[in-house]
């Protein structure tokens, strides 16, 4: 990991208030376990030493995220909101499905619009700051464990400030048949608002459950949301995790998944963004044992200004494992997509498969694509590939279905729909799944 | 896996055959970096004012700038002051002809198998050879006169050509560009000029051979090519160097020009000593090269085999600026003990229609780290721009690296770009198969690599594509995965 560049530009307003905020944190929240206490100290000075990533990082090079809210955000919108709106909120929330469902409205937990169906022998249910004072053998062995905030600068601010988030426990040998869909609203009807929620999940071995991180907005102003998980996938554990944004044209995200896997589990993610203002997704993926398996898939279907930049990375530490990573990306008006994905062979994770795959079309000569798939391999006998494109529809797929009598909007509206489809129809949750083939649907028919 | 280990060793053991030391007297500049430096330099090659005045300059703005760390590699801190910046060997002033240079130096280059004479005679390549820093003989150059190209050493087309350098010199490569070239527009000694007017296809191969030879020199070479206007030229570097305990630096500036219609082949082959097995001593080639494409439908094409070095740090850029132009890029790099090599291309697509193609295959063995690093870059402008990019790895031994980091940006809808990489290692199976055949391990891996390289192989002149396919199964002795 060699390629960790920090270089600590002139303090910004914006850094200078979440340093603040981090510091008074520190000073008087004293109800938590000394356990949370040290993992949020030794945060915040990692946080001091990294600072926001200013342009020279090269890990934040096209994704100007720290001026953007420095820009946006006063030091005084950084406090707690609690309104909410309650009724633009239970529109957002996925109906007709047998699901548990969790609502965080600006970061804080709201009873008011959750429902949980899964009776509790299935899997455990709670609100971090719960678990905190009820499950702190588990915190203590999990909790900040994987989330590195010694190279990441919003990891770092969001394990130093983090109060709340979920914590899910599925215990052994339980399959949890009911989804569970967590609602990350963003509301900013009365004012601007930051958030910063923290989530764990633990899934023990031989059991398995499906997660759904789902972002909103519900007001006209800006937002910003900083959010961290993390995923414990124990032995033959299978987790299905899906995070899926649908935001407002003003919210900003910084998130950041870390997954750990051991022997012989699964892990599954699809990510899609849709919309919002400036998106910056971290996926972390450890595999810390043999005879793992992971895919990773993501579709960006972007228009206006909005930016949307996909970080994932793969850590093979331990042989025979296999990684498949597909992300495709559409870019309409003048948005802006990235695409950063590493993939670190280690030297023994022998006989190690692993593939990734980048795929974008652009829609209009304002928008744009950066991408830079990267493989970094230490051992010998390993079957690695990575292969990235860009380009607009094919113009022979079009003629032909042209020939059969589609006009040109309706054909390349059926070629883009069947492009995203190769991201969507690994969404196990059908109702998801529906929902969001019309809005991708909609989208095409007003867009072209 | 035991025999794999033992061939593995007699591999690390293969010696490097060009490490041999000249005994030239050389006359060199006093250890060092200062403004007295760079006009001490100045004063030797008898450089008219302008010249100086670019030279302190650039000097200057190195000042201004800090050594870059971004690569995938380490090596320790550099004492820029413990330096010779300028090394000639002694010789009888501006030999006439070839009988005149030193035989010793001839000797040199025979040695290396690139006998200034027999090139001459046999081949019918135009040589410069470079010795330190002062280019000591070019060959055919009044055959080449008679067709009106330039082909001499860099200091005396400042005295001859001003007006060409004056307008070429940082066109392509700007004195402020990084820190390595910044200092080489300080100090730079020699190098070769190169000039083809227009409407004329170079007869032969033009070929500049750099030869490191004094210790504690760096060398500073510069290299400018300029072919105009549907004018053609194709030409050769090669580079080795003495062994040596400490590390030697190396810091060139290439700049390529092509005009309308015109086309530049620039191949090279890199063999400087790359230290011995335990990564002591060797070259640290820091080089900018970059060609631009200027007039429509011109091209550039670079060949490199990268075998020497401890660090190779190179990219030959291609900025496509012309409508129609096109830009390639064939790379072999080996890399095996210690070596480090972090190498790859730039490709700038600013005309419309612009093509670029972009072939890497890096082979790393022992403990050395190999990385490709590109930049396909597609700017607003530049519709119907295409690039088709593969960098393959092959890996042998566990205890090597090979890395990645292509970088794609494109801001042009009608642009299509495909990047494809793959890594792996030698297949058991391919080695079977050859086994089979009665071909033993050794001459397996040296035909497989060798198939494997082909594809950039065979875009290097006949000479040097027999030598390099040479030099890379030396390389590889006994390396098997």
């Amino acid at each position: 990991m060699s390629q960790i560049i920090i270089s600590k530009q002139h303090q910004t307003a914006i850094e200078e208030a979440f340093l603040q905020q981090a510091d008074l944190f520190q000073k008087t929240s004293h109800s938590t376990s000394p356990y949370v206490q040290k993992v949020r100290r030794e945060a915040f000075a990692n946080l001091e030493k990294l600072g926001l990533p200013g342009n020279k990082n090269e890990e934040y090079k096209y994704t100007r995220i720290t001026r953007a809210l420095n820009k946006h955000f006063a030091p005084e919108n950084i406090k707690p909101a609690y309104a909410e709106n309650a009724i633009g909120i239970s529109q957002l929330i996925l109906s007709g499905i047998e699901a548990n469902i969790l609502v965080f409205v600006n970061g804080k937990f709201s009873q008011q619009h959750s429902n949980m169906v899964s009776p509790p022998q299935e899997i455990i249910i709670s609100t971090l700051s719960e678990a905190f004072e009820s499950h702190t053998n588990l915190i203590e062995r999990y909790y900040g464990k994987y989330a590195d905030s010694k190279t990441d600068a919003f990891t770092a601010l969001n394990t130093a400030v983090a109060e709340d988030g979920i914590f899910i426990y599925v215990p052994q040998g339980k399959v949890v048949s009911a989804p569970v869909l967590i609602y990350f609203i963003t509301d900013t009807t009365e004012e601007k608002t930051v958030s910063q929620p923290r989530n764990l999940y633990i899934i023990e071995e031989n059991s398995q459950v499906d997660l759904v991180e789902s972002f909103h907005t519900v007001g006209e102003q800006e937002g910003y949301h900083n959010i961290v998980s993390e995923i414990v996938v124990n032995k033959q554990a299978v987790v299905n995790y899906h995070k899926i944004e649908i935001e407002g044209k003003d919210t900003y995200h910084t998130g950041n998944t870390h997954v750990v896997q051991t022997a012989e589990s699964l892990f599954n993610a699809v990510t899609v963004s849709v919309s919002g203002g400036m998106i910056r997704n971290n996926l972390n993926l450890v595999i810390d044992a043999e005879n793992c398996e992971s895919h990773m898939y993501g579709l960006y279907m972007l228009d206006q200004e909005t930016l949307v930049d996909n970080h994932t990375m793969v850590d093979h530490r331990k042989a025979n494992s296999f990684s498949n990573e597909l992300y495709k990306g559409i870019m309409d008006d003048k948005s802006k997509g990235v695409f950063n994905g590493k993939v670190y062979v280690r030297p023994d994770a022998q006989k190690t498969n692993a593939f990734q795959s980048n795929k974008n079309i652009l829609l209009t000569d304002d928008a744009s694509i950066d991408t830079k798939p990267q493989l970094e391999i230490w051992a010998d006998d390993v079957k690695c590939s990575h292969g990235a494109t860009t380009g607009q529809i094919d113009a022979e797929q079009l003629f032909y279905l042209q020939t059969r009598g589609l006009d040109k909007r309706q054909a390349t509206a059926l070629l883009l729909k069947a492009f995203a489809s190769d991201v969507l129809q690994n969404i196990r949750i059908q109702p998801l799944r529906e929902v969001l083939e019309k809005i991708i649907s909609q989208r095409l028919q007003k867009d072209l | 896996m035991s025999v794999d280990n033992q061939i593995l060793e007699e591999f690390t053991n293969a010696d490097y055959k060009y490490g041999f030391e000249s005994n030239i007297e050389s006359d060199s500049a006093p250890k060092g970096l200062s403004e007295d430096t760079v006009r001490f330099i100045s004063a030797k090659k008898e450089e008219p004012e302008w010249m100086l005045e670019w030279r302190l300059k650039a000097y200057h703005h190195w000042l201004t700038l800090k050594e870059p760390r971004w690569p995938n590699v380490t090596f320790p801190p550099i004492d820029y002051q413990d330096i010779i910046y300028y090394a000639a060997p002694k010789q009888k002033v501006n030999p006439a002809n070839l009988g005149e240079v030193d035989p010793e130096l001839l000797d040199t280059f025979k040695r290396l198998g690139i006998s200034l004479e027999e090139q001459k005679r046999l081949t019918g390549v135009a040589v410069d050879a470079v010795m330190d820093s002062v280019s000591v003989a070019t060959t055919f150059k009044g055959k080449l006169g008679d067709l009106g190209i330039i082909f001499c050493s860099f200091s005396e087309a400042v005295r001859e050509h001003p007006e060409l350098i004056k307008k070429y010199i940082g066109s392509v490569v700007p004195a402020s560009d990084n820190y390595f070239a910044a200092l080489n527009s300080a100090v730079f000694s020699d190098g070769s000029f190169c000039y083809i007017p227009k409407g004329v296809r170079c007869p032969m191969e033009l070929s500049t051979y750099f030869r490191i030879n004094a210790a504690n020199t760096g060398q500073f070479e510069r290299t400018l090519i300029v072919a105009e206007e549907d004018s053609y030229v194709s030409y050769l570097e090669g580079c080795t160097a003495p062994m040596r305990d400490e590390n030697q630096l190396h810091a060139a500036v290439v700049e390529l020009y092509a005009a309308k219609d015109a086309e530049i082949k620039y191949s090279t082959v890199q063999n400087w000593y790359p230290g011995d097995k335990n990564g002591k001593g060797g070259i640290y080639n820091f080089v900018t090269k970059r060609g631009i494409c200027a007039g429509e439908r011109s091209k550039i094409s670079w060949t490199q085999v990268e075998t020497g070095s401890a660090i190779t740090w190179k990219y030959p850029s291609c900025i496509l600026k012309g409508d129609h132009s096109t830009g390639e890029f064939y790379s072999v790099a080996v890399t095996n003990n210690y070596q480090q090599a972090d190498t790859g291309t730039k490709m700038i697509h600013i005309g419309k229609n612009t093509r670029s193609r972009i072939v890497s295959k890096g082979v790393s063995a022992g403990f050395s780290q190999n990385s490709y690093r590109g930049l396909v870059q597609v700017m607003k402008r530049a519709d119907n721009a295409r690039n088709f990019s593969q960098c393959d790895s092959l890996l042998m031994g566990g205890k090597c690296g090979a890395h990645t980091f292509p970088y794609i940006e494109s801001n042009n809808k009608t642009a299509q770009i495909e990047h494809e990489a793959t890594t792996s290692k030698i297949g058991e199976d391919q080695i079977f198969y050859c086994n089979q055949r009665g071909i033993d391990d050794e001459d397996a891996i040296a035909l497989i690599v060798n198939g494997y390289c082909k594809e950039v192989l065979n875009q290097l002149p006949m000479e040097f594509a027999v030598e390099a396919q040479k030099l890379l199964a030396l390389t590889l002795e006994g390396s098997v995965g």
